[in-house]
């Protein structure tokens, strides 16, 4: 289908165009733009979600009354698909009515309510903090796996060594789970990447297509019923995720050999 | 961590945990508090943290102005059946993968793998056209196919680790003792992993209750939809009734929470072990 012209609206003749498709797409101003948007989604997502991720599993690490429960309570964004939450802050965004604007307002960061998901220039704003706010529960569980399983050997002797707490944790905790760090990451950016349900449900790629990424920008050529073009940029975000998932699959292998 | 923590860490940790719970709890919170308010408070600025008073209003009028109630059986047949026969599928090849050692293996695992990366919707327009040609587009029957193949990989990967937990002297001592390979599987094997296999089948359930794409494009006819496919519906129009929709939300949330809930802690134990051993 990528290398033919294929719309649903001309279902007659659906010509072998061969790189056509990819032309088309590249040559479309939008490309550049939509490539962009999916970097700033994918890195402004993911560093926030594994910083607050990571502090969040060092504050369960220790044992605390009431610690299951917490985890239990705060670990439920898990269950629930990402267009869901999209729709839950496509509510609390709205310019009118939402109950973002009245806290900023209550708090007094801003003196009128701010029209988030209609201004081109806060609305990738916005949907990256629904997607922080979405992904910090992954981080969460996965760093405290794995700082679960930091024999205690090694905290005795940094203690018996004298070093500090930030010296165990830089020189200690952080090398030990490295390894699930990485593979974390490198899933989380894979996945991140192919991501589109709370930016569909909130801003659809909207306004002007601020908010288009790769995904996005296909399913609506899907939507479109333009299967010729939405195969070709399925192919280029495939090649994107070839590469990726092979870095994850080398790194994984190499923890299973040593 | 052997030693204690002086006593302000200990209060920056709790301020710390409490913060952020409040940030996770608060969408939730204010989802059922909108869906409970009368239409006349949920569009009146201040906003109110507290309604003056609480309604059923939104979700009788969401039962009443759209087939609420097709949408939820749907959405419970739909992913029940195909939890139900992608768990037992995955059940047979993960304890082929767990305790048979064969050419291929390797790739197989890999295969597995690298499905999980690339998303559904990839293909989509190409799985319609398959679909037209076999005449499966708007039937339930073609959303539960597409959904069995969709989470057999990973509902596999998760069984094998539960499999790998489960030491081959239970089912040799069976067979010992006159028993099939099968029958050592079913009457041994099935009864000590069964918080795994209810585990792996509630993921499943959870998944496919919440796919979106895939069930907006293969389905059209309104009695046929499942719940996201009717929410999709809902955000497209011009004017979005947030009364009914945070209800139709509220509903849809609801069940999938109770269920993970239940099964948190083996869902995580096969997830770690899943991603990051492989």
């Amino acid at each position: 289908m990528a290398f033919r012209k294929w719309s649903l609206w001309d279902l007659t003749s659906t010509p072998f165009v061969g790189l056509g498709n990819f032309q088309t797409l590249i040559a479309d101003p939008m490309f550049g733009k939509v490539m962009l948007n999916s970097v700033i989604w994918v890195v402004c997502s993911l560093v926030p979600q594994l910083l607050i991720g990571f502090l969040i599993a060092l504050g369960l690490r220790k044992k605390f009354r009431f610690r299951g429960l917490y985890q239990a309570v705060v670990f439920y964004p898990w269950a629930v698909s990402g267009f869901l939450i999209g729709i839950l802050f496509r509510w609390m965004f709205n310019s009118e009515f939402g109950v973002v604007n009245d806290l900023l307002m209550r708090i007094g960061i801003v003196s009128k309510p701010v029209p988030w998901l209609a201004n081109p220039d806060l609305a990738l704003v916005a949907v990256i903090v629904a997607n922080i706010w979405y992904g910090v529960t992954f981080f969460s569980i996965m760093i405290l796996a794995a700082l679960q399983s930091v024999p205690d050997e090694l905290y005795e002797a940094a203690a018996l060594d004298g070093a500090g707490r930030w010296q165990t944790l830089t020189r200690v905790t952080i090398p030990t789970i490295r390894s699930t760090l990485v593979l974390t990451v490198l899933l989380r950016i894979i996945w991140i990447f192919n991501f589109p349900d709370i930016i569909y449900a909130m801003t659809g790629g909207g306004p002007g297509d601020q908010t288009q990424i790769a995904t996005t920008w296909m399913i609506q050529y899907t939507q479109q019923g333009e299967y010729g073009l939405a195969s070709a940029l399925g192919f280029i975000i495939m090649g994107v995720l070839v590469v990726f998932t092979g870095m994850y699959l080398m790194l994984l292998n190499r923890e299973r050999t040593s | 961590m052997i030693s204690k923590d002086p006593r302000w860490l200990s209060a920056i940790r709790i301020v710390g945990l409490g913060f952020w719970l409040i940030i996770t709890i608060f969408p939730l919170y204010w989802i059922l508090l909108t869906s409970f308010k009368p239409a006349n408070q949920i569009a009146e600025y201040p906003v109110r943290y507290w309604p003056r008073q609480f309604t059923l209003d939104n979700y009788t009028s969401l039962f009443q102005k759209s087939e609420f109630g097709s949408y939820l059986l749907n959405s419970i047949v739909v992913s029940a059946a195909a939890g139900l026969v992608a768990t037992a599928i995955a059940l047979l090849s993960a304890y082929i993968l767990s305790r048979y050692q064969f050419r291929g293996k390797g790739a197989v695992m890999m295969a597995f793998l690298v499905t999980q990366m690339i998303p559904a919707f990839i293909a989509l327009g190409p799985l319609y056209q398959m679909f037209t040609n076999l005449g499966l587009v708007d039937k339930r029957f073609g959303l539960v196919l597409i959904y069995i193949a969709m989470t057999i990989p990973f509902s596999a990967i998760m069984l094998r680790g539960f499999f790998d937990n489960v030491p081959d002297s239970l089912e040799e001592a069976a067979m010992v003792d006159g028993a099939t390979r099968f029958g050592a599987l079913w009457r041994v094997i099935v009864p000590v992993m069964t918080p795994g296999i209810i585990a792996t089948f509630i993921f499943n359930f959870v998944n496919c209750w919440n796919e979106l794409f895939l069930a907006v494009t293969l389905i059209n006819t309104d009695d046929r939809k499942t719940i996201p496919t009717a929410l999709n519906g809902f955000i497209s129009s011009f004017n979005i009734e947030w009364g009914p929709m945070s209800a139709a939300a509220v509903l849809t949330i609801l069940p999938t929470m109770l269920l993970f809930a239940f099964a948190s802690r083996w869902i995580v134990a096969g997830l770690t072990q899943g991603a990051t051993k492989g």
